[in-house]
């Protein structure tokens, strides 16, 4: 196993590379530069600007002086945010995303698996109905609507919870962030583990374990949804590295310290040194989590083994 | 495992702010003002400041020689007087006995000497250096030309700076309140570098100080003691939200989680007025022109009589009723109202019923040759990607439609639009905006000066108005200049090399229980003249 993750994160080195090699040239190909404002600068300071930064020497130059810095753990200025280094702006916001990522994907995992075993079991009760009927609705209205009228009715309304901003860290501020955050993929979880459960418990183990006349705990618990598990579980890589690392949408919207706006305001600014950061943070995110479902496969399906 | 993580972080952060809020309530009843500061500053560095959000927050923070009141009107700041030249070129500020820094050391002469000289190193890259250009010698540093030591900055004695202009400058003073003009600690930036202006080490010299900063979430500045006129400071710490969601913004503000916010949506005017009260809705005219730019190096728009007839023939009242709610003004003139001892000229057709106005336009095309049996007049018109542009675009394609032209809309996103601008790239119309950096028609006109590569899209050259605008830098008298610079915005309004469509406006939503909050052009409102009751 352990040759099995070291090979793994060997291989995916390479992929990270050409994966920044690309960004890298792709966002220089974007029409303006980070210092093309709406209110344009002079010639003569956009000049000095341009030195300053080195982005008056030719590409390739720029290219090979980026990957020097990357390599010496450098990830240059934010172009943008001049008072910050990438680095210092990624890894002061990262932590929060975490927090907030970590109990989205904690609640839409574990709630989206309950409600479709629940719904599953019941296929075609109106329990099942109205449960996927709100799935569906989670999963279609988007969280730019969700936020706002949630916000409305708890926040200014109610009163009983602020309208954004991080706070003292306390969860009053983060339960209306992570509602809007987790429900969308809480929505496909569930929707996920119904549709596996039902063929689950139509398999052929799985009947068989009934007329051993197991306890209907053990069939379901253990050995239907150890098969119904297995399409969440492959959907659970791409989604936690989306989820961890935040999402403008709510962090806008709540006024959130969080990473995931950067990905956004990186590209809009040309801001080309937080780019790549939020490029290379990405994926790193994907490779390890893809790593992790891959672990995580072996131990749910013992057919899987990486040796 | 995720669970793991996250609860120790979450601890961590339970833990570490559970502590600050312990100790924050022990301490003492404190005056707390919260500001929707309407978008996240980039930087705090005055030297690369850029834009307006970021000035409310420096503002606070640093104060220059000279700085806007409570009314937006010039005042003395750190220095308590000057006097000027005959000649105009020669200013000597007094600064003030009692201006200290934050870390209790005084301001001096040397610091403002210092801190200019730094935004036009060109190793610095001050994205606004072009503020300071009026000082001798600026011009030429700051393009690598010139030597530091030729600048017109001189530190007579510690209370005394005297600064040497390349040529008269009236809007000078104005100038020393921009954010390019403020000081900054030398010890301070030797000490951190790059990293001064972070909270626990910037040292500043206005009315508050920095303390806290989590990006998109909140920034915190407390009473600087050491400030001149602390005694006068009534509120002792702000609390910036750096948030640019306007509606969120709104929302925050309803829930009582703001005190004062800057920018809602326009179209929001009248449902937040209904909620909210007139006297916490603000909107008022502020130094900013919301205009559309011909490329007038190529047929039709080279044409005076089609660009007349295409400005003439767009609703203005529409634009600013229906697409902006009010909260943007119908406007003529290219130079905003609200200019000290300036009035734009009255163009022509500004009485006129809208019908008759369409009228002369589809009569002008006509004469140039295009509209109804004529040569077929296409219109692309540009804009940079935002909800409200497009609505003004569509809306404008329209009345051109009904003068018989064929009209297309394109959009970029703001940095593509610009660049494309600014590199002199061909385009029909183009829309852009422009607001004030110090309250002088000069900073309007100037933008269709024929030299102006970057600034003048659309190539207007008329060497009578570069005339005009040259022989205003040269009168003295300050009446008289304001006279050449009218002439010089009438030739603009005969010739339209660009069409003024509105003033915008300052939008602001104020707590009834904020006091001071006086409306200004300028859109200054320094915390320190802001009081809660």
């Amino acid at each position: 196993m352990l040759r099995f993750i070291l090979s793994r994160l060997l291989s995916s080195a390479p992929t990270i590379f050409i994966v920044m090699t690309l960004s890298f040239f792709m966002i220089r190909l974007a029409p303006g530069g980070p210092f093309n404002l709406e209110r344009p600068l002079q010639p003569e300071v956009m000049a000095n600007l341009n030195a300053v930064y080195h982005l008056d020497q030719p590409v390739w130059k720029q290219y090979i002086f980026y990957l020097w810095n990357v390599l010496h753990g450098d990830f240059g200025p934010s172009f943008v945010y001049k008072d910050y280094t990438v680095s210092e702006l990624i890894l002061q916001a990262l932590p929060y995303s975490l927090v907030l990522g970590a109990w989205a994907l904690l609640i839409a995992v574990f709630g989206g698996i309950a409600l479709g075993v629940y719904a599953a079991l019941r296929q075609n009760s109106w329990a099942d109905y109205l449960l996927m009927g709100i799935s569906a609705l989670g999963n279609t209205v988007p969280n730019f609507v969700i936020g706002p009228v949630l916000t409305l009715i708890f926040a200014v309304s109610l009163a009983w919870l602020p309208t954004g901003s991080w706070g003292n860290g306390d969860f009053r501020h983060l339960v209306l962030p992570i509602i809007v955050l987790s429900l969308p993929q809480l929505a496909v979880f569930a929707r996920l583990t119904r549709g596996s459960m039902i063929e689950a418990l139509r398999a052929d183990h799985v009947r068989t374990a009934r007329a051993y006349g197991l306890p209907a705990r053990s069939v379901v618990g253990v050995h239907a949804l150890r098969a119904g598990l297995m399409p969440v579980i492959s959907y659970l890589g791409p989604v936690a590295a989306s989820v961890l690392t935040g999402s403008i949408i709510v962090e806008q919207m709540f006024s959130l310290p969080g990473v995931g706006r950067y990905f956004v305001l990186g590209a809009l600014n040309r801001d080309y040194t937080l780019v790549m950061g939020t490029v290379v943070l990405i994926s790193v995110f994907i490779v390890v989590l893809n790593l992790i479902v891959d672990i995580i496969y072996a131990f749910v399906d013992p057919r899987i083994r990486h040796d | 495992m995720t669970y793991r993580i996250s609860s120790r972080k979450v601890g961590k952060i339970f833990a570490t702010t559970a502590l600050a809020a312990l100790l924050s309530s022990t301490a003492f009843a404190e005056t707390v003002i919260r500001r929707g500061n309407g978008g996240e500053p980039q930087t705090l560095d005055q030297a690369k400041i850029s834009i307006d959000i970021e000035g409310f927050i420096v503002r606070d923070l640093f104060e220059g020689l000279t700085v806007y009141d409570a009314n937006g009107k010039v005042a003395p700041g750190v220095a308590e007087s000057w006097t000027i030249s005959d000649d105009g070129t020669v200013y000597t500020f007094k600064l003030r006995d009692n201006a200290k820094w934050s870390d209790g050391s005084p301001v001096v002469a040397g610091d403002f000497v210092y801190s200019m000289t730094r935004v036009l190193d060109p190793a610095t890259a001050a994205g606004y250096a072009t503020i300071l250009y009026p000082i001798k010698g600026a011009e030429a540093f700051n393009t690598s030309k010139g030597q530091a030591d030729a600048l017109g900055l001189k530190a007579v004695d510690d209370k005394t700076l005297e600064i040497t202009l390349e040529r008269a400058t009236p809007y000078f003073l104005q100038l020393m309140t921009h954010y390019t003009a403020i000081p900054v600690n030398k010890a301070n930036i030797e000490k951190f570098g790059a990293d001064f202006t972070k909270p626990g080490n910037l040292v500043s010299n206005g009315a508050y100080e920095l303390t806290e900063y989590v990006a998109n979430d909140h920034i915190t500045a407390v009473k600087n003691p050491d400030y001149w006129d602390a005694a006068n400071v009534k509120i002792d710490k702000v609390i910036y939200n750096p948030s640019e969601d306007q509606a969120a913004v709104a929302r925050a503000f309803e829930a009582g989680e703001l005190d004062v916010a800057y920018n809602f949506q326009a179209d929001q005017r009248d449902f937040l007025t209904k909620k909210l009260g007139e006297d916490q809705v603000q909107a008022s005219p502020a130094l900013a022109t919301y205009y559309y730019a011909f490329d007038t190096r190529k047929p039709p728009f080279d044409d005076v009589r089609v660009r007349k007839a295409l400005s003439i023939a767009v609703d203005r009242d529409f634009l600013s009723e229906k697409v902006y709610g009010g909260t943007q003004l119908p406007s003529y003139t290219f130079v905003p109202p609200g200019m000290e001892g300036y009035t734009s000229p009255t163009p022509a057709d500004v009485d006129k019923d809208q019908l008759d106005r369409e009228d002369e336009a589809k009569e002008l095309l006509k004469e140039a040759g295009y509209g109804e049996g004529g040569k077929p007049l296409k219109i692309d018109i540009r804009y940079n990607t935002n909800e409200n542009h497009k609505k003004v675009a569509v809306a404008v394609a329209d009345m051109w439609k009904a003068l018989g032209a064929e009209v297309t809309i394109q959009n970029l996103d703001v940095k593509s639009h610009y660049a494309y601008l600014q590199e002199g790239g061909s385009f029909d119309v183009a829309r852009a905006g422009w607001s004030a950096d110090y309250a002088d028609p000069e900073n309007f006109l100037n933008l269709l000066v024929s030299t102006n590569k970057a600034f003048n899209y659309g190539h207007y050259s008329n060497p009578k108005f570069d005339e005009l605008m040259k022989a205003s830098y040269e009168e003295k008298d300050q009446a008289k200049r304001m006279a050449i610079l009218a002439e010089a915005e009438a030739l603009v309004l005969n010739e339209y090399p660009v069409t003024p469509f509105m003033n915008n406006a300052n939008l602001w939503l104020v707590s009834r229980k904020v006091k001071g909050f006086s409306q200004n052009a300028v859109n200054e409102h320094l915390t320190k003249y802001l009081s809660i009751e």
